[in-house]
């Protein structure tokens, strides 16, 4: 995060941008950053921090960062708590010299709560009024000078969908002397209590910032400030959630009375279209059936659509690296970039078109309002498993890809929820486990109907990605009970009124996503399937030159073909992968597994698919794509001991049920660390889903053996 | 003039806030402009009977049925 602290300096300064969630905020960062912005964490939480840079017409460059959205500056969830840390506490690294607060006009009352508490503890505030369209269409009538001169403070409106007031608001930055205007609430209004006291103590700007530091000194503000507070109390009962009340009580007479001459109403009725809609889409059968397709699309999208573009990125890296092969001299490094850090790479950027296609339709969902009624008619649900109504849609997308699916659960404002839908999306079959499953239930499976309609392989297919949907959810169910927060949960959200998405917002967000994913999911991807290339590849001492030796004696019993495909054979079966095969061989000899199958299971860990080509090397196949040899292969293939074959039906469902459930994709591992923030969670998911995997291939081989 | 729980509201039904029964759920709902004295209408149901949606100062809110439990009205 020093990257970021570090900037303010020679950025000239900084800017902050806090409002309420829905006011806007986020369109209007975008619009005075544009493309100079960058997404990170927040230090020790998963919490968006987005700066960015904006010029001015002096020239002068300021850093902007855009603050998650909050009521106040009492924070009730951990989204709050950061834009609290970052506000009432001078010494935080992103400390703003002057805070943005953006108001949805058409709800003025609620964010001049917000406004007016910054003001009080000593904030430069300059108040933006966006959606002032909205409400004027609400009949909302605002005098802007009025408001302004009763404030106290500079007040801008703008409009963040076409950019009007923009260059005004700009203006007003850079003419901003950065000085706090005059305390509005008197503390008198809020308690008898003396608070001057405190705030010499804490060397605080006004006597309400004395007050917020007290309110949240149990939260993470000023370094020893809690026994600061403790000494200056003892002895003094207080009672923190009374002040509270008291204080949000005067607040908001105060804001009536400021706003009595500046703002009038004509009409308080909610948005008649947004109401028409809402008869829809929370409509007992409609808007289930509205949102059965829309998570029907996404599904097709990403599940479909995005095969095409994933097909083209592979195949222009292949194409790139055969170059790339040609033109460097034979030999290690050749391999290395080639089949290690290009092969690699590709590995990365093929996750693009799913991560876009998901993110576009989480943009419109979000930005039309959409997202908080799909909350509201999944929520009695989804509760029961202490998942989220929003949680639904990365379970969906999960059953294409868990990568993009677990990216997408940031929309998930509750800590605990958000984790609990990380955790268990990986449950959900994606489409890297379907060659896998086809090629298994091909070789045990007959492909004959029951009843003369129903196709068995189908069936047996349907079944997997059914029990992959129980165990997440059944996981989720469990979870709830384990994971302690200190978190409330609550359901209370704004229904805001529906919105037509702007194209250039969603745009942004893709392009937000896909970086975040390229530089720092990315960066794990590329290192291990480095590692997983390099075991694959390389075998202590030099018994792969010994393997080489002995076909060159046996040069005319093959073709040239044949024996390429042996010698890699007898590679893999040499190298570290194989020995790390034949290794885990006695602990998966339970679930009917041989050293064969254990080299695909190491191999299988860069995606699910690579099982295929695994097998194909092993059974010296070749060509990946001629599953027709392979199973061929696998069926005659004989155990030496019992002769019995390898690949009977006890086999194929125990490997199918452990690719259903192990945590078998380095990807989405790299992205639950990335989403959580260390290597603590992907680390438990992986244990707890090789737990689960193991079991159940375990007792599906002893039953059936 | 009697007193009414939030949850209890039928659709298009009205009452102004009186006061709260769980100080948690009331800082939270008072900084979002529910306070003693505004009035609410119930504006719908989930389709699953929970949670609720009410219109307060000109804008919608949903909140799950147990948290409007704590939220005690005034109709006239």
């Amino acid at each position: 995060m020093g990257l970021f602290s570090t900037q303010g300096q020679d950025a000239g300064f900084r800017v902050a941008m806090a409002g309420n969630p829905n006011s806007g905020k986020s369109t209007l960062f975008n619009l005075l950053t544009g493309l100079r912005q960058k997404t990170g964490n927040f230090p020790g939480v998963t919490v968006d921090l987005h700066v960015g840079y904006s010029r001015l017409a002096n020239g002068k460059k300021i850093e902007i960062i855009d603050l998650p959205g909050t009521y106040s500056l009492f924070p009730k969830s951990i989204d709050e708590q950061v834009t609290a840390a970052v506000l009432c506490n001078e010494q935080h690294p992103n400390y703003p010299q002057l805070t943005l607060v953006v108001a949805d006009s058409s709800n003025l009352k609620r964010s001049l709560y917000l406004c007016t508490q910054l003001i009080d503890i000593g904030m430069p505030v300059i108040l933006v009024l966006n959606m002032i369209d909205v409400a004027q269409r609400k009949t909302i009538q605002i005098d802007v000078n009025k408001l302004s001169n009763s404030l106290g403070l500079t007040v801008v409106s703008v409009n963040s969908k076409d950019g009007t007031g923009l260059e005004e608001l700009k203006k007003q930055i850079q003419i901003s002397s950065f000085k706090s205007s005059l305390p509005l609430l008197q503390m008198n209004e809020i308690s008898e209590h003396d608070w001057t006291g405190l705030q010499s103590v804490l060397k605080s700007k006004t006597a309400f910032d004395a007050f917020v530091q007290y309110i949240n000194h149990n939260l993470f503000f000023k370094t020893n400030i809690d026994s600061q507070i403790k000494d200056f109390f003892s002895g003094k009962a207080l009672n923190p959630i009374q002040l509270q009340t008291s204080e949000s009580v005067s607040r908001f007479k105060l804001i009536s009375e400021i706003t009595s001459n500046s703002v009038s109403y004509k009409n308080r009725e909610i948005n008649p279209l947004t109401k028409q809609l809402d008869n829809i889409f929370t409509h007992k059968i409609w808007g289930f059936a509205i949102f059965l397709l829309v998570l029907f699309s996404i599904f097709q999208f990403i599940f479909t659509f995005s095969a095409w573009p994933m097909e083209w990125i592979e195949n222009s890296f292949s194409w790139f690296s055969e170059i790339v092969g040609n033109a460097l001299p034979k030999g290690i490094l050749n391999d290395i970039i080639t089949k290690g850090i290009l092969a690699g790479l590709s590995g990365v950027v093929v996750f693009i078109p799913q991560i876009a296609f998901l993110f576009a339709f989480i943009a419109v969902l979000e930005d039309s309002g959409y997202m908080a009624r799909v909350s509201f008619i999944m929520d009695k649900m989804m509760r029961k498993f202490g998942l989220n109504g929003k949680s639904i849609i990365p379970l969906i997308s999960g059953a294409a890809c868990a990568v993009p699916a677990i990216m997408g659960a940031r929309t998930i404002s509750n800590t605990k929820e958000r984790l609990i839908t990380i955790l268990v999306t990986p449950l959900m079959s994606c489409s890297a486990r379907l060659p896998v499953y086809t090629l298994l239930i091909a070789l045990v499976v007959p492909s004959k109907n029951l009843w003369g309609i129903i196709n068995l392989q189908g069936l047996i297919l349907m079944a997997l990605y059914l029990i992959g949907f129980i165990a997440a959810i059944g996981a989720a169910f469990v979870l709830q009970y384990i994971i302690k927060s200190k978190e409330q949960s609550y359901f209370i959200m704004e229904l805001p009124i529906y919105r037509l998405p702007q194209g250039k917002q969603v745009a942004m967000v893709i392009y937000d996503k896909v970086k975040v994913f390229l530089f720092e999911a990315g960066k794990i991807i590329v290192a291990i399937s480095i590692v997983l290339w390099l075991m694959a590849s390389f075998a202590p001492g030099d018994s792969m030159l010994a393997i080489e030796k002995k076909y060159e004696l046996t040069k005319d019993q093959y073709t040239e073909k044949e024996r390429n495909n042996k010698i890699a054979a007898e590679k893999l079966e040499a190298s570290y992968a194989g020995i790390a095969g034949k290794a885990i061989e006695p602990l998966i000899a339970p679930l009917g597994f041989d050293w064969k199958i254990g080299i695909s299971l190491v191999t299988s860990f860069a995606a699910r698919e690579v099982f295929v080509g695994t097998m194909a090397t092993i059974y010296s196949v070749g060509d990946e794509s001629d599953e027709r040899s392979i199973r061929i292969k696998m069926k005659e293939e004989v155990n030496p001991y019992t002769l019995q074959p390898v690949y009977s039906t006890a086999v194929c469902f125990s490997l199918m049920l452990f690719y259903a459930f192990a945590m078998q994709c380095m990807s989405t591992i790299a992205v639950v660390y990335r989403e959580t923030g260390g290597f603590k969670w992907p680390l438990i998911q992986f244990v707890f889903m090789a737990a689960l995997a193991y079991l159940s291939s375990f007792g599906v081989y002893q039953l059936l053996k | 003039m009697s007193e009414i729980l939030l949850s209890d509201l039928k659709i298009g039904e009205q009452g102004v806030i009186h006061h709260f029964n769980d100080q948690n759920i009331a800082l939270k709902l008072m900084e979002m402009g529910c306070l003693p004295g505004e009035e609410v209408t119930l504006e719908r149901y989930a389709p699953m009977g929970d949670p609720i949606a009410i219109v307060v100062a000109g804008y919608s809110l949903s909140l799950r049925k147990s948290e409007a439990s704590s939220v005690v009205l005034e109709q006239f």
